[in-house]
């Protein structure tokens, strides 16, 4: 009963120009203390948008959301903001344009009040492998990777328990996909953070994860371990059908 | 280490592409920025006539040599440019050319005190429109769109007329009419700012909307708003020299370039100088203004930086 998320019946539908589109259609799942939950699923298929409900950004119009224990809304306090952090897709957007890497540190911890920044800024960098020199560059003065960086050492340094990590890595090259990969599962093991990790790498979640649920059109196909998606061993077809093609991706590049 | 002349030591500083601290990044932007101007020839040559405008306004009694913008010389009215009265005189005597230095003083008043109120209440609007939305947003834009509905220059001269002939009257006119384009632009920029992943960032990290508004909106509103305010400032300057030469601005005897063009109408086939003078420093700063703001344009551009 540790569950540190508990999503039931979750949807959302975006009303824009008189359009009602229905994103993410009535999906539960729920992750365990300490637990890393995987979700793939083709683009589109409303991955980003049931993070953003869980972090409180979009609004959901039915079903019911649990962090913690504690029913969550879309409107929270303070308080309830610390219980997790969001690494976002796209690095280029994710990093406001005239603050240097050291102000976007800095906010977080001047919010929640939090003591001893400088210290607590270079070690964050150092965590996420960013040097001394990237500290006081604006963020068109840093690479896509090195973005990414900042912006997962600005959601790690508030040490929050829930992680919300879209695409985290997708941006980065393979070594240092590596170093971030390990770095998150050091902090789970030192601070047993819960993780949600959307990404389009199967091999990625399978890796990282214990449970990946599949979604597509807004629907959640089935949520299957990491043994049986490596195994390539799943109920519905269309998740053989993914796996299949990521493999022959694989193969073939 | 040999050092290098100091010059260099300053430019390494400014250029460097790891500065050690967060004044060294912010006078490093800045730097890049002038030099940006710099290399453009127009937003050179804007740069140097409104920095020109400031000098003439500040050290307007040290220019004129101690002469009173003010003391007629019966004697002496409507002489043409000499060497004793540079731009000439006019029908009371007193000399054009320190009118016309003491006319950039009530200029540059005109432009700072309409930019003082302009600027942050476009913004505050505008921002908060933008990013709240809904309610407030509709009540915000239904004013706004009041105040755009009415002609800049009839309701300057309405406002005067109520309000009485006065350059801070004219101000106040000038002002009330010139806010809402920037909160237009405030709205549009804010809204789309706060669709952006660093500001659900900052939302995330549990700041308020105050905090959010001032620390994170606003910085990245403020430039354009300032490139408009440049571009604007010809009209402004344009405004309060039609309601000088109305009669409806600063009042005589002070010196203010409308109001000299105005009191030059009546001879300008035989005494040219009396309404050219002041006419030709208003085009000349508005020119400037103008080259400054296309400028700033370029500078802050982010597609170019
Ligand atoms: N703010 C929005 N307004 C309207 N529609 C939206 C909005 N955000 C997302 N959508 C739509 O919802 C659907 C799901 O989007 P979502 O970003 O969750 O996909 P995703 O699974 O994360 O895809 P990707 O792998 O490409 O990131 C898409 O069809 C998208 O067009
Ligand atoms: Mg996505």
């Amino acid at each position: 009963m540790a569950d540190m998320i508990k999503v039931s019946g979750l949807s959302v539908t975006f009303t824009s120009a008189g359009r009602s589109f229905r994103a993410v259609d009535g999906v539960s799942f729920s992750v365990a203390k300490g637990e890393s939950f995987g979700i793939v699923g083709e683009s589109g298929s409303g991955k980003s948008t049931i993070l953003k409900a869980v972090a409180g950004l979009v609004k959901f119009q039915a079903g019911a959301l649990e962090l913690n224990g504690q029913a969550m809304g879309f409107a929270r306090s303070r308080k309830e903001r610390q219980l997790l952090q969001y690494v976002f897709q796209d690095p280029y957007g994710s990093l406001h344009p005239r603050q240097t890497v050291d102000e976007a540190l800095r906010e977080p911890l001047a919010i929640q009040g939090i003591a001893g920044a400088e210290a607590k800024i270079a070690a964050a960098l150092a965590e996420v492998g960013l040097e001394p020199k990237h500290r006081f560059r604006f963020p068109h003065q840093l690479s896509g990777g090195q973005r990414q960086r900042v912006a997962i050492a600005r959601a790690l340094i508030l040490h929050p328990p829930i992680l919300l990590l879209d695409e985290p890595t997708s941006a980065l090259d393979v070594s240092v996909q590596a170093e971030i990969l390990n770095l998150l599962a050091r902090l789970r093991a030192a601070h047993g953070t819960t993780s949600i990790l959307v990404s389009h790498d199967l091999a990625v979640v399978a890796h990282v994860c214990e449970r990946v649920a599949v979604m597509k059109d807004g629907r959640l196909v089935e949520i299957l371990g990491a043994d049986a998606l490596r195994a390539g061993v799943a109920e519905q077809a269309y998740t053989r059908q993914l796996v299949a093609a990521s493999r022959g991706y694989a193969r073939g590049a | 280490m040999s050092a290098p002349s100091a010059p260099q030591n300053w430019k390494q500083w400014l250029e460097s592409e790891s500065p050690a601290s967060r004044r060294q990044a912010v006078a490093g932007n800045a730097w890049r920025g002038l030099v940006a101007i710099i290399k453009n020839p127009a937003a050179l040559a804007g740069l140097i006539i409104v920095a020109l405008l400031l000098l003439m306004a500040l050290a307007a009694p040290l220019l004129a040599w101690g002469q009173d913008p003010l003391a007629q010389d019966l004697a002496q009215r409507l002489k043409p440019p000499s060497a004793s009265h540079w731009l000439g005189t006019d029908e009371l005597g007193r000399d054009i050319y320190v009118r016309v230095l003491y006319g950039a003083r009530v200029t540059l008043t005109i432009v700072v005190l309409v930019s003082l109120v302009v600027a942050p209440l476009g913004l505050a609007v505008g921002t908060l429109s933008g990013f709240l939305g809904g309610v407030i947003d509709v009540v915000l834009m239904r004013i706004t769109d009041i105040f755009l509905a009415f002609p800049r220059l009839v309701l300057a001269l309405a406002f005067a007329a109520a309000l009485g002939p006065g350059i801070e009257n004219a101000v106040i006119a000038i002002a009330l009419t010139a806010w809402p384009p920037y909160a237009r632009i405030a709205r549009a920029e804010a809204a789309t700012i706060a669709q952006s992943d660093f500001i659900a960032a900052v939302k995330l990290q549990g700041a308020s909307t105050a905090r959010i508004l001032l620390r994170h909106i606003v910085p990245l509103c403020l430039s354009s708003v300032i490139v408009r305010l440049t571009l604007d400032m010809a009209g402004i300057i344009l405004t309060a020299a039609g309601l000088g030469f109305l009669g409806l601005g600063a009042q005589p005897p002070t010196a203010e370039w409308g109001a000299m063009v105005s009191s030059g109408r009546e001879v300008i086939l035989d005494q040219w100088w009396v309404a050219t003078m002041p006419g030709i420093a208003i085009f000349v700063v508005s020119l400037g203004f103008n080259l400054l703001g296309d400028g700033l344009r370029d500078v802050f551009d982010p597609k170019s930086s």
